[in-house]
């Protein structure tokens, strides 16, 4: 796999320096972008995520890259996917009123296959809710909002460094299977400020989409004997038919029996063959649990903080983190529900989204919610109130 | 007659008419017959505008046709030339970001009334004002056609359709007045029926710098059937015995009402202004 320094010789001395800075998650996650070699950005003002349009609007003209601020989120993720098209990586940046408003573009994006990020700073809801304060509410959203058979992959960014080394995971799971790639982050990430390492240049790998090899009367735009197939970018000579409409190999659209199940097919199986692959979760102080606390982003350090408090008072208790939403790391749920774990309990900013997901693979063990959507995190003392009242069920 | 046979996806055999001779590169003949309906104006269109490409000096590879949804939007995957058929009303915001990340394309846009100025209505004012570089061709068939005939922004007041049976209660549109009061380089319209203009139009839309837009007259079954205009081919003789051409007019004066009594077409807008993405 290449690396930045490989990749982006001429571009280093404006990259973001190697080594510690101190950055808002917002910041971090425009940064990482930039550092995955995103150049261009297509956006609607919306709280809490202005902060990555405004320092994007000033960054890429820097890197030759480029900026607009659209009508609407529709427009922007469409910009963001027909300049992807053209062979630019391109993102966006939102929060749910508009993460919302582009879900039927995530579809398309997943059905033409055509790679992007959409970077989601969730804000309390519903509707418009609460745009300075926090929600975790978009979680089942991100995966299952667009119409019909898809799949997406989503980080979970828990603090600033996170949200630095997720957005340029996120470029590369867009490029690596071309699908819409998600960064999950929420108004707290955001706006904290923290410590951010930037690794040195030859040591963070880029992806680059799959490319044709073959002249353009062989190639085939969607050409099933790949799972992910070759991407030719527009302009180059290919001339090919790129289509919404269930389609066939060729690119035309067809109503075909085993040519439409065929396509849904691999949209779906190229993320979940390779889920295991793109997972990737956070084990705190699991082993010998027996009540295990799932939740992510900025809530999960008010867990941390509760299970310690929790063990001091001799509960044998522990977390389950996600990084990625999805694909889900099931299996990770499954084994500790095979080992004997008692209780999963899930700490999230919203009215049980993730309990659900966690409930598919519980394998019978009870999994139970504690509800909080006030816009606010729970505090550690909230948390380890509800869990031992749980635990006492 | 023919110049080309081929068996197609399909399995039907399909001969390209002798018209089509020069542009049979340009044309998908494994995709026919397409699926318009028999006296539709977008054949029509298609011809030209595939003329229109290959005449433009522009090299092939470097046109790109994006469609939303509808009859209209069908038109770019005939064309074998970098396609992008995308969802219903959004194709003016896809092809911008085509165009800003990489400038050397040509990239024009195809839809319906409904899909341009019905749905995608917010983007076409906007990337109008901001004048980007790109084309927008309308297809004004004053209806829905895809879904079946409901009333479109174009739709005149009085016509019947399958979602006003009493006869229209609203006021339609008038595309070039919209276009240049938003901020179009060039505006134009004109009908399938006039190949001649319509095609030196495209021509001349694909040298304007800016945004530019070419409204076009089409008849449509779906509309005439309703309305008791015999079918599209008596459309067609409407639009022949009642348009003028007239490039200087009042733009004000370009609406068209059910009686269709006064049609005017022309070239009506050209005109520099700073382009997007240009200091
Ligand atoms: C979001 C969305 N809403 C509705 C539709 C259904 N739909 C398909 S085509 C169309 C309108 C077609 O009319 P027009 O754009 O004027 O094109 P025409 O078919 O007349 O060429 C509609 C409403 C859709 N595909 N997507
Ligand atoms: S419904 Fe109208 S616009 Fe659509 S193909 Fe038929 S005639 Fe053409």
């Amino acid at each position: 796999m290449p690396t930045v320094a490989e990749l982006y010789k001429k571009d280093l001395d404006k990259l973001i320096k190697p080594g510690i800075h101190f950055l808002d998650g917002n910041t971090a996650t425009a940064e990482g972008a930039i550092t995955a070699g995103c150049r261009f950005y297509a956006g609607y003002p919306i709280t809490p995520s202005n902060e990555i349009a405004e320092y994007m609007s000033y960054r890429l003209p820097q890197v030759g890259g480029k900026f607009i601020q659209m009508e609407d989120e529709i427009g922007s993720i469409m910009a963001v996917l027909g300049a992807s098209a053209a062979g630019v990586k391109s993102m966006t940046a939102t929060s749910g009123p508009g993460f919302s408003l582009m879900q039927e573009e995530i579809g398309l994006g997943s059905m033409m296959e055509i790679p992007a990020v959409i970077v989601d700073v969730m804000r309390a809801g519903p509707s418009t809710g609460i745009p300075t304060l926090i929600g975790q509410g978009d979680v089942l959203q991100a995966k299952y909002g667009s119409h019909g058979d898809y799949e997406v992959v989503a980080y979970l960014p828990a603090n600033p460094q996170e949200a630095f080394d997720f957005t340029i995971k996120a470029f590369n799971a867009a490029e690596k299977y071309r699908v819409v790639a998600i960064v999950l982050s929420d108004q707290l990430v955001g706006h904290m400020y923290g410590k951010v390492r930037v690794p040195e240049y030859d040591e963070i790998e880029i992806v680059e989409r799959p490319k044709p090899t073959v002249p353009p009367d062989q190639y085939l735009p969607y050409d099933s004997r790949y799972l992910v197939p070759p991407m030719a970018i527009a302009g180059a000579g290919y001339r090919v038919n790129n289509e919404s409409l269930t389609h066939t190999d060729k690119g035309y659209p067809t109503t075909d029996r085993d040519a439409s199940f065929k396509l849904v097919m691999r949209l779906v199986r190229k993320i979940r063959e390779n889920e295991r692959e793109i997972a990737e979760w956070e084990e705190y102080m699991l082993d010998d649990a027996e009540y295990v606390l799932v939740s992510y982003g900025s809530t999960s350090g008010s867990v941390r903080r509760a299970i310690k408090i929790l063990r001091a008072q001799g509960y044998r208790v522990g977390m389950l983190r996600p990084k990625t939403a999805w694909p889900f790391p099931g299996w990770v749920v499954e084994n500790l529900a095979s080992r004997g774990v008692q209780k999963f309990i899930t700490v999230e900013v919203n009215m049980g989204k993730m309990f659900h997901v966690v409930k598919e693979f519980s394998r019978g063990v009870p999994v139970e919610h504690i509800p909080y959507a006030p816009g606010y995190i729970p505090d550690p003392d909230y948390v380890v109130n509800n869990v031992v009242k749980v635990i006492g069920r | 007659m023919s110049v080309e046979a081929e068996v197609t996806t399909t399995g039907i055999k399909v001969e390209l008419p002798k018209s089509y001779e020069d542009i049979k590169d340009l044309i998908r003949i494994d995709r026919l017959p397409h699926i318009w309906c028999p006296g539709c104006g977008l054949g029509i269109l298609l011809k030209l505008l595939a003329r229109a490409i290959k005449n433009s000096g522009i090299p092939i590879e470097k046109h790109v046709i994006v469609t939303g949804i509808g009859c209209t939007g069908r038109i770019g995957g005939y064309l074998k030339l970098d396609a992008y058929h995308v969802t219903h009303g959004r194709a003016i915001p896809f092809a911008v970001g085509l165009k800003m990340a990489n400038p050397e394309l040509e990239v024009t846009v195809v839809g319906g009334d409904g899909d341009i100025l019905a749905i995608g209505g917010n983007h076409f004012i906007h990337a109008a004002r901001r004048n980007d570089d790109i084309n927008v061709i309308i297809v004004n068939n004053f209806i829905y056609g895809m879904t079946g005939g409901q009333y479109s922004p174009t739709t005149p007041k009085g016509a019947k359709t399958t979602t006003s049976p009493y006869g229209h209660y609203e006021n339609p549109f008038n595309i070039p007045l919209l276009a240049y009061a938003a901020g179009a380089s060039y505006v134009a319209r004109w009908s399938v029926l006039h190949q001649n203009e319509l095609y030196q139009s495209l021509l001349e839309m694909f040298k304007v710098k800016g945004f530019a837009v070419v409204e076009v007259l089409s008849p449509c079954i779906i509309y005439t059937d309703r309305n008791a205009m015999g079918d599209a081919v008596d459309l067609v003789k409407i639009l022949k015995e009642r348009s003028t051409i007239d490039h200087n007019a009042n733009l004000a004066d370009l609406d068209i009402d059910f009686s269709m009594k006064k049609i005017i077409l022309g070239n009506f807008v050209k005109r520099e202004r700073p382009v997007s993405y240009e200091k």
